[in-house]
């Protein structure tokens, strides 16, 4: 048994990472008071945009920057909507995915079953990533290690710095935020990018390092399942990680649960990560008292910048 | 920075809630305008192609309403439980699991119960959505999780339900290996319109499931105007604070708008499998569950407005497959289409409650 724990924890890793990038980004988004629905929408539209500048000629750097740019785009859809036109942030984000689904699936149509020319491939941390267990750590792609790195800055910045004190401060009072002189609508703007930004490299990570080629959906649910772990995480990046590797970790069972040829149904395997999913949120969102304590206070709330 | 401010109105506007989804429709008819050009079509063709030409013949009449009937029946479902802000996105789950339930019934029992096959069929349907919303409710009444991931995965898992009984334990043994259960017989197909007398309907697939659409529309708008319980609904939507004054459970308004959307759908996933489909198969629908949404919003959550939703959402669908067999555009332009215009609504409906003021002066407006 003890052979084949450390593919079961690469392959947990591997699913794991995308989720981790991001959920980052959504909570950096919601810390500042904002609920994105749209993470599905936005990681879609960077999975397409890196993929398409790809299959085109370009190098892997500005595949990586196409879909942060397309991310991003999406996120500033998002923020026009909800921050400058009061509409519902749950309506918005739920329309940017509806419209960024459909937007990769129309300009995506022509490239399905396309290969990626170029992909990112794991790089080995000599020794370290030769560990028993622990080792598929240390054999990760860069956007992988990229994730590690986003990971610790975000907790840094958000817990350390002034920059993350505001960004806090207009997720829990918007009004407080800005009677201290906050410009609220610019750090709100400047949140829900990064949010963009963070889904579309999610995105480039399923075309460009799993998946490696183009197919409609291809995220299948992930920008979902991001959500829900920043719920789980209690809105705390270091807990984002660990969520992360438990859904990773779920995914990778039902897959090589599936390769063993247990008697249960590919699909009913295949349903593990939502169920999972349902459970978590319920487990999480029973303790109503935790949850409003860690959650921003203004999450969600319309907060207009004229009155 | 920009020349035009927005500023509160004191009340809602009347007129821009009726203006705002006119404008949307507009804006989303010169965006398509613009994206056929883009796309290197003449645009005014292409517009025709996709907007008029799919109404030009009874059939295309006909597949209008027989898109537009499920969009409807979910759509006014989706319309309660929005107004009591219960954000039941899980609607395309609910339609699975109605066309799973009546399915189940027609496979094994067509031979045997004759007449009563197709209104069991729809009974089964209808529990078989109430079932998969309960569950969202359950979680959501019980344990405070949020309706709207609930819902979705609960959407993920009944679509994989669908492929495990197709190609597992429901598949014609006779398809091939193709994941599709045998074709349903007459008594378990609703009857189609032509076949009842209605000649205009010669030739095309419109059935009696719209009876029950339409039967749904006077329906909704009583529950939701004239029965205490929709009235309490929509308190619990718009005034949360003053429900729980007055002694409204909020757990209460979970369960019926759940419960009220899964009905809906589950029966639309009975009109589907016991209509144009015939059968149950892995790909049955074009996602009516989460176009029904933007019905819904378009609505602006109206029972009496939701039908005229459904029709123009309908009519998107038409013309993405006008404009693909025409022009050799992807199909999916449709819900480029479906976004654009929830979007521009969204935007347009900023003018309900806020007017344009042009900034006096920069230095002046933001009462630094």
């Amino acid at each position: 048994m003890s052979v084949s724990i450390t593919p079961l924890v690469a392959s947990a890793v591997a699913a794991a990472l995308p989720l981790l990038i991001a959920a980052l980004g959504e909570l950096v988004t919601e810390r500042a008071g904002l609920l994105n629905l749209g993470v599905e929408g936005m990681m879609l539209l960077g999975a397409l945009a890196s993929f398409v500048a790809v299959t085109h000629g370009a190098g892997l750097p500005l595949a990586v920057a196409c879909g942060l740019l397309a991310g991003m785009a999406g996120a500033l859809v998002f923020g026009l909507l909800t921050i400058s036109l009061q509409a519902s942030q749950v309506a918005t984000g739920l329309s940017l995915t509806i419209l960024g689904t459909g937007i990769s699936s129309f300009l995506g149509r022509g490239y399905v079953g396309y290969r990626a020319p170029a992909s990112f491939e794991p790089i080995a941390v000599p020794w370290l990533s030769d560990l028993p267990i622990i080792g598929p750590l240390f054999e990760l792609n860069i956007l992988g290690y990229a994730a590690v790195v986003i990971m610790i800055a975000v907790g840094w910045l958000l817990a350390r710095t002034r920059a993350g004190l505001a960004l806090r401060s207009v997720g829990e009072s918007p009004v407080v935020a800005r009677a201290l002189g906050l410009k609220v609508t610019r750090i709100r703007y400047a949140a829900v990018l990064f949010g963009g930004a963070m889904a579309g490299l999610a995105g480039t990570y399923y075309a460009l390092a799993q998946l490696k080629m183009w197919q409609e959906g291809l995220t299948s649910g992930n920008g979902w399942i991001a959500l829900a772990l920043v719920v789980f995480a209690t809105w705390r990046p270091g807990r984002v990680a660990i969520g992360a590797l438990l859904f990773g970790g779920v995914t990778a069972l039902g897959l090589w649960l599936q390769t063993v040829g247990v008697g249960v149904s590919t699909f009913a395997l295949a349903s593990l990560p939502y169920l999972a999913t349902v459970v978590v949120l319920v487990s999480i969102s029973a303790d109503q008292q935790a949850l409003r304590r860690f959650a921003p206070a203004a999450l969600g709330k319309p907060f207009f910048d004229g009155d | 920075m920009i020349g035009f401010e927005l500023v509160r109105r004191a009340a809602p506007s009347q007129a821009m809630q009726v203006i705002a989804p006119l404008q949307a429709v507009l804006l989303t008819l010169l965006a398509g305008l613009g994206l056929f050009a883009l796309l290197g079509q003449d645009p005014l063709h292409a517009f025709h192609q996709f907007f008029i030409a799919p109404l030009s013949t009874p059939n295309g009449v006909s597949e209008l309403l027989l898109k537009a009937s499920p969009l409807c029946l979910i759509g006014l479902g989706l319309a309660i439980a929005y107004r009591a802000n219960v954000w039941n996105i899980g609607a395309e789950g609910q339609m699975y699991i109605g066309g799973v339930f009546a399915t189940g019934l027609a496979i094994h029992y067509q031979q045997q119960w004759g007449a009563f096959m197709l209104p069991s069929m729809i009974v089964a349907g209808a529990l078989g959505g109430m079932l998969w919303a309960a569950l969202t409710a359950w979680c959501r009444a019980r344990f405070h999780a949020s309706e709207i991931l609930v819902s979705l995965m609960l959407t993920y898992v009944a679509n994989l339900l669908i492929k495990y009984l197709v190609f597992g334990p429901w598949q014609d043994p006779q398809a091939n290996n193709f994941p599709l259960t045998v074709a349903f017989e007459d008594n378990a197909l609703f009857p189609l319109l032509a076949e009842l007398g209605w000649d205009w309907f010669e030739g095309t697939r419109l059935n009696l499931s719209i009876v029950i659409t339409l039967l749904a529309i006077p329906l909704a708008w009583v529950f939701s105007q004239r029965t205490f319980a929709g009235f309490q609904l929509a308190v619990s939507g718009s005034a949360p604070g003053a429900a729980r004054y007055a002694g409204y459970k909020e757990s209460r308004a979970v369960w019926i708008a759940m419960l009220m959307s899964g009905a809906a759908a589950g029966l639309a996933g009975v009109s589907e499998v016991a209509g144009p489909i015939g059968q149950l198969n892995d790909r049955w629908t074009p996602q009516y569950g989460f176009t029904a949404i933007i019905v819904a919003a378009l609505a602006r959550f109206n029972p009496l407005a939701v039908p005229v939703a459904a029709l123009l959402m309908a009519l998107l669908y038409l013309g993405g497959e006008s404009v693909q067999i025409e022009l050799q555009l992807p199909k999916s332009i449709s819900e480029v289409f479906q976004g654009l215009l929830l979007m521009f609504l969204l935007g347009s409906e900023v003018l309900v409650r806020f007017r344009l003021r042009r900034r006096v002066s920069a230095a002046r407006g933001d009462g630094q």
